[in-house]
């Protein structure tokens, strides 16, 4: 089935469409290509969130999917992110939760909260 | 006696950090950066999603990501810094005076680097009728009291506005568990990204409403609903319209502001971003005083903030170490058909070897249009857009060189001669 998509890769948010037979056009670049055929065949979000933290200055810790995940893991996801909270010192790359939502991929610190 | 530093940077945000990187890779070694929050950083460290850094680093990275590589090099410099000081005062011969936790302070800068970011449009500045309930916030607070502190300000969300800090404020707070009722923009497009429509409000089902603003408050102490119109080609609201949505919260995303109060209070000459003029060395009128980032005019990428910081902070160890004269014969800048403001609003040609960066907004969306530069009537360069968008600051490099004749230098946009 033939779609419309906005490219989401970068600012630029061309305007893309792909046929039946996944040939993509409207990219400006071949990440557009890429993102159309992952998109009608395999969704993926990356997520980005908070964690309780018991930091001194912080009581909130960002931290994000190391990759993107299936649209349909997002919400999933979310009710773990919701149920951690960590403790300092935590250092960007960190894994906060291992195989979230059971995708396979991790949830990672984005933040150094020494104390 | 008083303090002295060569070099004062004032707010250590990614314009200010990158302005003292560069500034102190240059030879400038006395610097101080004053940064009135606990941490470095900026509005950098709410912005939790990602997006950031594509351009610059090459690699998609969070808001905080991105600014602690920012934090290191600072460190790694040994670059003094200030928290807690709040800068209240700057003075003609540049005096800066602060206050911070161990009281008021007063340096004298030889020179002075303005990175103050810039502040969010509130419900007073575009005076929506009604009552004035608690519940009512602009998108940027919302995101800081959820982003740095954990606390969701509502749970039945309307927003005013399709700025991208609204649009990226409806996904996080649909994934907190909130229910976003809508998106109302007064103009008949998006101010927002297109990849933030799809992934912020596509993606959840979240009703975008184009040509729309709120036109009723309702709720007597806290906010209980909103009342929003369609509004006819000269923006008034169409009676008849109107739709209610039963909210606790009203978000505002309409619109940042250069936070320049500092240099507008000493009267030193503001451009049409309200920020301050420069020149493309970001001196703004008065010797040693270089402004950069949000507080010059505002932003959609952070990569671009950088590069006005490194620019800043080169011109100022330049300006410090004596080779930034400032010259009488330039050439001006000024915004033609169709564009909004133009920075730098003035070119020095003393010396004109090299490029020189000229950065423009639209006032309007535009479809297969020229951009033209002329200096008065001599066409300079002219270049074909398929569209033009106010959303997305536009830049382009032109050859100092190429910069002859008397000016100004008028940027405009052109419709394509239809053949
Ligand atoms: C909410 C929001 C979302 C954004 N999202 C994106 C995005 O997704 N991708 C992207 O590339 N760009 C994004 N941007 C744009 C870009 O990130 C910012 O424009 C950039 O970080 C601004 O940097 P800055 O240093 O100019 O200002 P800021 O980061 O605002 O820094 C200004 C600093 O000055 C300090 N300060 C202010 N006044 C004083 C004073 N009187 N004394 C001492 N210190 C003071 C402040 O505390 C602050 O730390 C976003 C911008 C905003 C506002
Ligand atoms: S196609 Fe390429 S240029 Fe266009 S939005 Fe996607 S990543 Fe950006």
């Amino acid at each position: 089935m033939a779609r419309d998509l906005t490219c989401i890769i970068c600012p630029r948010g061309c305007a893309l469409h792909i046929d039946g037979e996944l040939n993509v056009t409207g990219n400006a670049c071949p990440r557009g290509a890429a993102y159309a055929k992952q998109e009608v065949t395999d969704p993926r979000r990356t997520l980005t969130s908070t964690v309780k933290c018991r930091g001194k200055l912080f009581r909130v810790c960002p931290v994000k999917t190391a990759l993107p995940i299936p649209k349909d893991k997002v919400s999933p996801a979310m009710d773990e992110v919701n149920a951690v909270e960590i403790l300092p010192p935590v250092h960007i790359g960190d894994v906060v939760i291992k195989n979230i939502a059971g995708t396979g991929i991790d949830l990672v610190a984005t933040r150094d909260i020494e104390e | 006696m008083m303090a002295t530093r060569d070099l004062v940077i004032i707010g250590g945000g990614s314009a200010g950090m990158a302005a003292a990187i560069s500034a102190y890779d240059e030879g400038v070694k006395d610097i101080v950066i004053l940064e009135r929050s606990p941490y470095l950083g900026g509005i950098l460290n709410q912005c939790i999603h990602n997006g950031f850094g594509l351009q610059y680093f090459k690699e998609e990275l969070t808001g905080p990501e991105f600014l602690t590589r920012f934090v290191v090099e600072v460190q790694k410099r040994g670059i003094e810094v200030k928290l807690n000081a709040n800068v209240t005062a700057i003075s003609k011969d540049k005096t800066v005076t602060y206050v911070s936790p161990e009281g008021a302070g007063v340096i004298e800068a030889k020179s002075i680097v303005l990175a103050t970011g810039c502040y969010e449009r509130s419900a007073g500045s575009i005076g929506i009728p009604g009552e004035r309930p608690s519940g009512v916030i602009t998108a940027g607070q919302a995101q800081l009291y959820l982003n740095e502190y954990g606390y969701l300000v509502g749970k039945k969300v309307f927003i005013l506005g399709s700025g991208d800090i609204g649009l990226i404020m409806a996904r996080r707070m649909t994934l907190e568990g909130a229910q976003v009722l809508g998106v109302a923009e007064l103009m008949p497009y998006s101010n927002g990204l297109n990849r933030n429509i799809q992934q912020c409000l596509i993606d959840f089902g979240i009703p975008l409403y184009l040509s729309h603003t709120v036109t009723k408050v309702i709720g007597k102490g806290k906010l209980e609903a909103i009342e929003i119109s369609q509004v006819d080609g000269s923006l008034k609201p169409i009676p008849g319209t109107e739709k209610r949505f039963d909210v606790d919260t009203l978000l505002l995303s309409v619109g940042l502001v250069p936070n320049n109060d500092l240099l507008d209070k000493i009267g030193v000459p503001i451009s049409p971003t309200r920020g301050s003029k420069v020149n493309e060395h970001m001196e703004t009128e008065l010797d040693g005083v270089f402004s950069c980032g949000n507080v010059l005019h505002v932003h959609d990428l952070v990569d671009y903030v950088v590069e006005e910081g490194h620019q800043a902070g080169k011109s100022a160890a330049a300006y410090l170490q004596g080779r930034l004269p400032r010259h009488e014969d330039v050439l001006y800048t000024q915004a033609g058909n169709g564009v909004g403001y133009v920075v730098p609003a003035c070119i020095d040609l003393h010396n004109a070897d090299g490029k020189v960066a000229i950065k423009f907004r639209v006032r309007r969306p535009a479809k297969e249009v020229y951009v033209e530069y002329r200096i008065g009537e001599t066409l300079i360069k002219r270049m074909y857009k398929p569209a033009i968008i106010p959303s997305e600051m536009e830049i382009v490099s032109l050859d100092k060189a190429s910069l002859q004749g008397e000016g100004p230098l008028t940027v405009s946009l052109v419709a394509k001669e239809v053949k």
